[in-house]
């Protein structure tokens, strides 16, 4: 196994165009990498660096990242606090869904797992697309088979397109679906429901008939035990 | 001569030697396959997505229904994950009850797959002895949690209880006389351990049962050997991992590389093919079986000599016992919020990885300090498995797809998630 903090300060100082920032946490490193040029720094990370397989690809959509589902009127005069909704994701019906989201600077990102068998170590890299309305990264699957697939899947889910991929097909969701379910600002019960139709003997879409609710609402709770853990980690890193 | 051209055909999603529900689109040349694009996704549910909407612990029972012929080995690699954003560690003992069942997971999916695999390909018999197996082993499952296939027995921070004293027992019914139901409860008599133990002195046998129907059976090595190869350089490019990789010779086991609970504590060894066919990966397999075996006993042996804890005493993530909260004011606090709204993780993302008995099981957990994860996901062995499908059946037979789809052991539920 390879020393991570030396393979990641080994990567900074070569790339030095490519890689944003890294983060060694849990044991784990994660680098943030820039877009251009993307292909080359993973050629090199399979050739040189032996990474010889790509374990998996998950999008992310982070335009609800740190939002709270709960919250709270302040106690007053008549009474003690109360909750109220929030306008969060899980609580929109189709005709006030929140808008989209223009000021955020970087909502996707392309999360890549590379394996390296030889040296028996893992890297994680992460990859924010630039554009919002339609993220596009480049593909890897030149340089990783297995890559096919899950960019598909991401393609799928998140909407996010991987240039030079040569057959970007939707691979979960059914023939003719609209929208990619997995961005965050798609309803958790989906836009349409299926059922068969007895008068035109056949299987219709029409729109979903169940309201959106939240069953147990999403709380953000900063727990000191775990902010001490990350200063400790934090100041142990800095050393 | 008229000219013969290519044709497409369909291949599911409605077939018996589909695993589920697989849709191939075949692109032949007479009886060859030019071309195979499976399309997938007809058993999606959204498992990532629901998870984005549930308490960490609520998810747990989804993780079950991924890889539905390997519950418990799916369970811990979604709590594994939680544990290592938590930064806790599961006691020693529950640690061992974990690999305990992930082995006793890995035989039971092997089995699984066994039977499925030969009849598959024609060997109808083997269904019947891997299933008469799996029985026993569903029995430890119902024992220890209740349900024979959806255990959703891993928490975080242990396990949700010790292993039972007593075993569930046969009844006489209409259908089961009092001499058959002696002997059934004969081995059940004691406690799950004693069960167990019985099962894994049993068990090589039946392996040699198995091999015997099939190891040099003629029509299984013809239908095998040099079946779907793979080399080694490809099985990594393709992202195979488990029996798929090993079966082509590379010798990655994360139980041995990337030891997790007390993997490094025990013995057994990794059994790697030479030609990367099926029938190598056949053999691969079924020596799995043998180590898994091997494992649960040094398991029982421990289990047996060392009580103890098997959750974390810590009520923040583990809920108080119950008695308790009948009289502790505090304990009752702790319960009530652990279930109402249940525990916060710290800010970050850990991506933790098991060796499922497909191959690789890996979760990807991002958390913004909320109840629920911010995104989960999922890597489930079997999607990279079935996306070098294409390259494992270009040129074989038509027939031969189906013994690829054998040994590369689909389950949809984990594909599709």
């Amino acid at each position: 196994m390879r020393e991570l903090l030396t393979l990641a300060g080994d990567l900074q100082s070569r790339f030095q165009e490519h890689v944003r920032d890294y983060t060694l946490a849990h044991d784990q490193l994660t680098v943030t990498v820039a877009k251009t040029d993307f292909q080359q720094f993973a050629l090199a990370l399979r050739d040189e660096y032996q990474y010889e397989t790509l374990m998996d690809i998950a999008g992310v959509d982070y335009l609800q990242y740190g939002v709270a589902e709960w919250q709270t009127e302040d106690a007053s005069g008549e009474g003690f606090s109360r909750a109220v909704e929030p306008a969060t994701a899980g609580h929109f019906t189709f005709s006030d869904a929140p808008a989209q989201a223009t000021d955020m600077e970087e909502r996707f990102a392309v999360i890549y797992q590379l394996l390296s068998i030889e040296n028996n170590d893992r890297l994680t890299l992460k990859l924010f697309c630039e554009n919002n309305d339609f993220p596009v990264v480049p593909s890897v699957t030149s340089i990783w088979s297995s890559a096919d697939w899950y960019e598909r899947e991401c393609f799928d889910l998140f909407g996010i397109a991987f240039d030079g991929h040569p057959d970007l097909r939707r691979i979960l969701t059914d023939y003719g679906f609209v929208g990619h379910p997995f961005r965050k600002d798609f309803p958790l019960s989906g836009h349409v429901e299926m059922k068969y139709d007895e008068e035109q003997k056949r299987v219709v879409y029409q729109p979903v008939s169940i309201e959106p609710r939240v069953l147990v609402p999403r709380v953000i709770r900063k727990d000191h035990r775990y902010q001490e853990d990350q200063a400790a980690e934090e100041q142990a890193s800095d050393a | 001569m008229p000219e013969i051209k290519n044709y497409t055909l369909n291949f599911g999603p409605q077939h018996p030697a589909a695993h589920g529900v697989l849709r191939l689109v075949l692109e032949m040349d007479g009886e060859v396959i030019e071309r195979a694009d499976p399309h997938i996704g007809l058993l999606h549910r959204g498992t990532e997505k629901l998870a984005e909407s549930k308490p960490y612990n609520q998810s747990i029972g989804y993780m079950d229904r991924l890889d539905y012929v390997s519950m418990m080995c799916n369970e811990h690699g979604y709590v594994l994950a939680i544990e290592k954003l938590l930064g806790i560690e599961a006691p020693e003992r529950a640690q061992y009850i974990r690999v305990m069942f992930d082995e006793i997971t890995r035989i039971l999916n092997h089995l699984m797959w066994i039977g499925a695999h030969g009849l598959d390909v024609g060997a109808m018999a083997m269904f019947l002895y891997a299933f008469r197996e799996r029985e026993d082993l569903m029995d430890a499952y119902e024992a220890v949690s209740g349900a024979r296939l959806h255990a959703t027995y891993y928490r975080p921070g242990g396990v949700y209880r010790d292993l039972p004293d007593s075993m569930p027992k046969y009844e006489v019914t209409r259908w089961r006389e009092k001499s058959e139901v002696k002997r059934l409860n004969t081995v059940r008599e004691g406690s799950l351990l004693d069960f167990l133990q019985d099962f894994t002195e049993r068990f090589p046998k039946c392996v040699d049962e198995y091999e015997t129907l099939l190891t040099d059976n003629r029509i299984w090595k013809q239908r095998t050997v040099d079946i779907g190869i793979v080399s080694p350089e490809r099985a990594m490019q393709m992202g195979f991992t488990g029996p798929m990789l090993r079966g082509s010779g590379v010798e990655w086991d994360l139980r041995r590389k990337q030891p997790y609970e007390v993997y490094d504590q025990l013995d057994f060894k990794i059994p790697v093919g030479t030609n990367g066919d099926s029938y190598d990966r056949y053999l691969v397999r079924v020596e799995e079986m043998r180590q898994s075996n091997h494992i649960i006993s040094q398991c029982i042996q421990w289990l047996k000599d060392n009580p103890g804890p098997v959750m974390l005493e810590d009520y923040k993530i583990a809920p108080p016992p119950r008695m308790n909260m009948k009289a502790d004011m505090e304990s009752l606090i702790h319960h009530f919020k652990l279930f109402t709204e249940g525990f916060c993780l710290p800010e970050g993302e850990v991506y933790t990885a098991i060796e499922h008995p497909k191959g690789e099981f890996g979760c990807l957990l991002i958390s913004d300090g909320a109840n629920k994860p911010y995104r989960l996901k999922i890597r489930a062995p079997g999607f990279a498995h079935l996306s070098g499908l294409n390259e494992m059946v270009k040129g074989h037979m038509l027939s031969d797809v189906v013994a690829v789809i054998g040994t590369q052991d689909i389950v949809f539920g984990e594909i599709d998630r």
